[in-house]
């Protein structure tokens, strides 16, 4: 039974399966840019429930870092391809949009908890002083399933 | 009971989930022997406690930060305490937390017990792990058998059994651990039979002790000896050691005490005890099958059985197994104070007096021929040094060690290494060197002119404060410049590292000593007042092997450098011959002088890299082990010989394959170190933690990867190295 049949709203259904496909992954690409251009990293992240914020932790040394502070409007692609040929009708994939930045103090604090839930062999490195927390407020997300069909889920008009 | 499994309920199947150990002695309580009364904690739990926790992952992101065979054991260690930390201080999944407390409060309120590991192989007949796991012997309270627990599960992970495993090419990850708690019985004598004796198929061996076998197991206590026919149980030979000491439970332990008077004069066993030992043993042996380890303890009259393996064949009676010399990682507090006072009264002195009756000897009035035989004595009393100091001065670095396990224990830090800070000491050589070095530089911070002329080599213009510094600081150091750079150029290069250090910013050493005396005490504090002289002994136990290792590698330098000094002899008077060689081997130097048609093996000035064309692999991020906390960018100083030290510009990271403490002088210079070298007690690590330095050690191709000028980023905290 798909979720329509469950009587729920497309925005709701929408929401449903990003909620769904960004719990079952750990991994997404991140993609910011910097002065030297585009760049690509593979990551490991955190949702919230509400879909509106996806946390991930960076060495402050990293050019990832150094890209989102030289522009925090990033991308974080999280997808459950297998790397078969049936990815191609059978995979689902989610891009959220944002604005990234480093938390601090009590914000940290409450955020690591999350993250730290799904990652808890990462304590030892996000506990390190220079290890950033860093957290994307999403405003939107790219979803793309059965190929090429496209839907956008949009949280901040 | 979902984690925990009564030992009289373990049946033959059960033995993927209870281990050898407890499978064992489950099947010699069937066939009717005694053994005490046991509860077993499962593999099931060790696996339920590390999937909950994350801490598989963190233990497999722990060991595959270095390719395992490129792993030194310092390394090991230190991998092996970090997954020693992980399980002592992660917490334990509410629902086994709970059947634990209450299982182990049943079977065992308010008595006495002893925690050993039982892991499936562990007792297998082609390798064995014993020794490698830990025991723990006369633990009680269900909080602290809780806690031997999670030491158990992790001896799994100790450099020993790390290493062993290595060697057996198994997968440590993938290992798994159940723990035996059986109640402990204070027998009057205690011992070991081995079915079969390794001398003589036809026989057996006991060996006995008087008290528990605890001495017996680690060797601290000489047994009784008896080899018996085991066809007729005939005695075919006896040994009796000078029973002087035994091992005994304390409030939270145990104790090697001197023996009773009375017990010193008798044998731990009877001939009719002798007989049921040697009568229990075989009928063991016939439960198994195949000759076995057994070890046993009598209480009341009555034999119980402790535990029993099979008598390990094929690896351990090979010629390249090293288990035993895993085994010797594992030191004492008591073999540590010998080899302590050793080195304090023997070693040491020694090596100063040698260094010394060879800095007095006058050289030039040599002829070539005395000043050729001269170099090769000196070289062969640097080789015999230098064996001393392999065999002796290092293992005594296990002192340090064996501090921060207590350390640890006693405090479960967040950072295992926390303990580390309590090791510095300003007696330091090293220190001592690098105080006068800095009382110059604060002169030459007060005076520019004087600073100007250092930096131009010209000390004249100070005044006899500083002269008087310098000469001491020549007279005690002078040959440790000799030896970095060459003799003559001794007393500029000294002048000019006072002139950078003069440049650079004073450093308050306040904090570091508040925050060193607040760990001492929080130390003492969580040890406990029956633990204070045991807390005091191997914290100065753990300081002087931190300063005997900075200072033994200081006089083996003065050796060293005495050979140089002889040999740069050797090597002026054949410049003056007209033969030119930019360093040669004291030992080719040696040769030239006695015949002048041998050619001296120089050292090869490096040629400048070919530009490669087409693809190129550039490291970006390096990983090593995070050695001394902070972040620091700045310029690389890649050392590859010692006299690319000479040019460390203040500010500038140090990259260099091993931070000798000879070098420490210099290092002070350095806003970072980057060491291929790996290991956090290695001298850069400690030295980067006195001076609060960014370190990052063990990392791998640092030499060829990062170039001097080259602006790089260490981060100590995650033991990444950032190029670019």
């Amino acid at each position: 039974m798909d979720s329509e049949e469950q009587g729920l709203t497309p925005r709701a259904s929408l929401e449903q399966e990003v909620q769904k496909l960004l719990e079952s992954q750990g991994l997404g690409v991140l993609a910011t840019s910097g002065p030297h251009g585009a760049h690509a990293s593979l990551v490991a992240f955190a949702a919230s429930r509400d879909l509106g914020s996806l946390i991930l932790a960076t060495p402050m040394t990293t050019r990832k870092y150094a890209n989102l502070e030289h522009d925090p409007m990033v991308a974080l692609l999280v997808d459950n391809r297998s790397n078969q040929r049936s990815d191609c009708h059978a995979a689902l994939a989610a891009t959220g949009y944002g604005r990234a930045g480093a938390v601090q103090g009590q914000q940290r604090r409450a955020w690591l908890a999350l993250y730290l839930e799904k990652h808890p062999h990462l304590v030892d490195f996000v506990q390190a002083p220079s290890c950033a927390l860093v957290v994307i407020s999403v405003v939107r997300y790219s979803v793309v399933r059965a190929f090429q069909q496209v839907s956008e889920l949009v949280l901040s008009p | 009971m979902t984690w925990t499994m009564a030992l009289q309920d373990v049946r033959g199947a059960d033995g993927p989930l209870v281990g050898d150990k407890s499978l064992a002695l489950a099947r010699l309580h069937q066939a009717g022997l005694q053994v005490p009364q046991g509860l077993c904690v499962t593999i099931r739990a060790y696996n339920h406690f590390l999937d909950q926790t994350g801490l598989r992952d963190r233990i497999q992101m722990e060991l595959s930060r270095k390719a395992f065979a490129d792993m030194r054991w310092e390394e090991m260690w230190d991998a092996a305490l970090r997954i020693r930390n992980m399980f002592l201080t992660a917490a334990l999944p509410g629902d086994l937390d709970e059947e634990l407390m209450a299982e182990l409060g049943r079977a065992f309120s308010g008595r006495r017990t002893v925690v050993r590991s039982s892991a499936p192989g562990e007792d297998g007949a082609q390798s064995s792990f014993a020794g490698l796991h830990e025991s723990y012997v006369n633990v009680s309270g269900q909080s602290d058998l809780l806690t031997a627990v999670r030491k158990v599960w992790a001896s799994l992970f100790s450099d020993g059994a790390l290493l062993y495993r290595k060697e057996l090419g198994l997968d440590p990850v993938s290992s798994s651990m159940a723990v035996l708690v059986q109640e402990i019985v204070l027998g009057e004598c205690s011992g070991v039979v081995f079915t079969q004796s390794p001398e003589d198929e036809a026989a057996l061996v006991v060996e006995a002790v008087h008290g528990l076998n605890q001495g017996l197991v680690d060797g601290a206590v000489e047994p009784d000896r008896w080899t018996v026919d085991r066809q007729s149980g005939k005695l075919l030979s006896s040994s009796a050691p000078e029973r002087d000491v035994w091992i005994v439970p304390t409030a939270d332990g145990t104790a090697k005490q001197p023996l009773e008077a009375d017990r010193r004069v008798r044998p731990p066993l009877d001939p009719e005890q002798l007989t049921s030992v040697t009568r229990a043993a075989l009928q063991v042996e016939v439960t198994f099958g195949r000759p076995q380890d057994m070890e046993w303890t009598i209480r009341d009259g009555r034999l119980q059985v402790l535990q029993s393996r099979p008598i390990t064949t094929g690896r351990q009676s090979e010629a390249g197994d090293q288990r035993g010399w895993y085994l010797s990682l594992r030191r004492s507090l008591e073999n540590l104070t010998a080899l302590r006072s050793r080195i304090e009264g023997e070693i040491l002195p020694e090596m100063a007096a040698e260094a010394g009756r060879l800095g007095e000897q006058d050289l030039a009035g040599l002829s070539d021929h005395e000043l050729a035989g001269e170099i090769l004595r000196r070289e062969e009393i640097h080789q015999h040094w230098v064996r001393v100091y392999w065999d002796e001065c290092i293992p005594f670095a296990h002192g340090a060690r064996l501090f921060g396990q207590i350390y640890n224990d006693a405090l479960r830090p967040a950072d295992p290494f926390e303990f580390v800070q309590l090791l510095g000491s300003d007696s330091l050589l090293s220190l001592e060197r690098n105080g006068l070095i800095e009382s110059m530089a604060a002169q030459a911070r007060k005076n520019p002119d004087l600073l100007q002329a250092l930096e131009a080599g010209d000390s004249s213009v100070s005044g006899q404060d500083f002269q008087r510094l310098l000469d001491d600081f020549l007279d005690r150091f002078g040959e440790l410049f000799c030896h970095q750079a060459s003799c003559t150029q001794g007393r500029a290069d000294v002048l000019a590292l006072v002139a950078k250090l003069a440049r650079q910013r004073t450093s308050g050493n306040q904090s570091r000593q508040d925050r060193v005396a607040g760990l001492e005490t929080a130390f003492f504090k969580a040890m406990g007042p029956q633990r204070q002289a045991e807390a005091r002994e191997v914290l100065d136990l753990a300081r002087a092997s931190y300063r005997l290792r900075d200072d033994d590698n200081i006089y083996l330098g003065r050796i060293e450098a005495q050979l140089l000094r002889a040999a740069q002899e050797g090597q002026s008077r054949m410049e003056r011959k007209g033969v030119l060689c930019p360093h040669p081997d004291p030992g080719s130097v040696a040769a030239a002088l006695t015949n002048p048609e041998r050619a001296m093996v120089c050292q090869e000035e490096s040629q400048p890299d070919q530009p490669v064309r087409g693809p190129v692999v550039r490291p970006r991020q390096i990983l090593g082990q995070p050695a001394g906390p902070g972040v620091i960018r700045g310029r690389a100083r890649v050392i590859h010989t010692l006299e690319d030290l000479r040019f460390l510009e203040s500010g500038e990271i140090l990259v260099c394959d091993a931070i000798d403490p000879n070098m420490t002088a210099m290092v002070v210079l350095a806003a970072g170190i980057v060491e291929r070298r790996g290991g956090m007690l290695i001298h850069g690590a400690i030295i980067a933690r006195e001076y609060g330095l960014p370190c990052v050690t063990g990392v791998s191709g640092a030499l060829e990867a990062i170039s001097t000028g080259e602006v790089i980023t260490v981060d100590g905290y995650l033991g990444i190295v950032t190029l670019a």
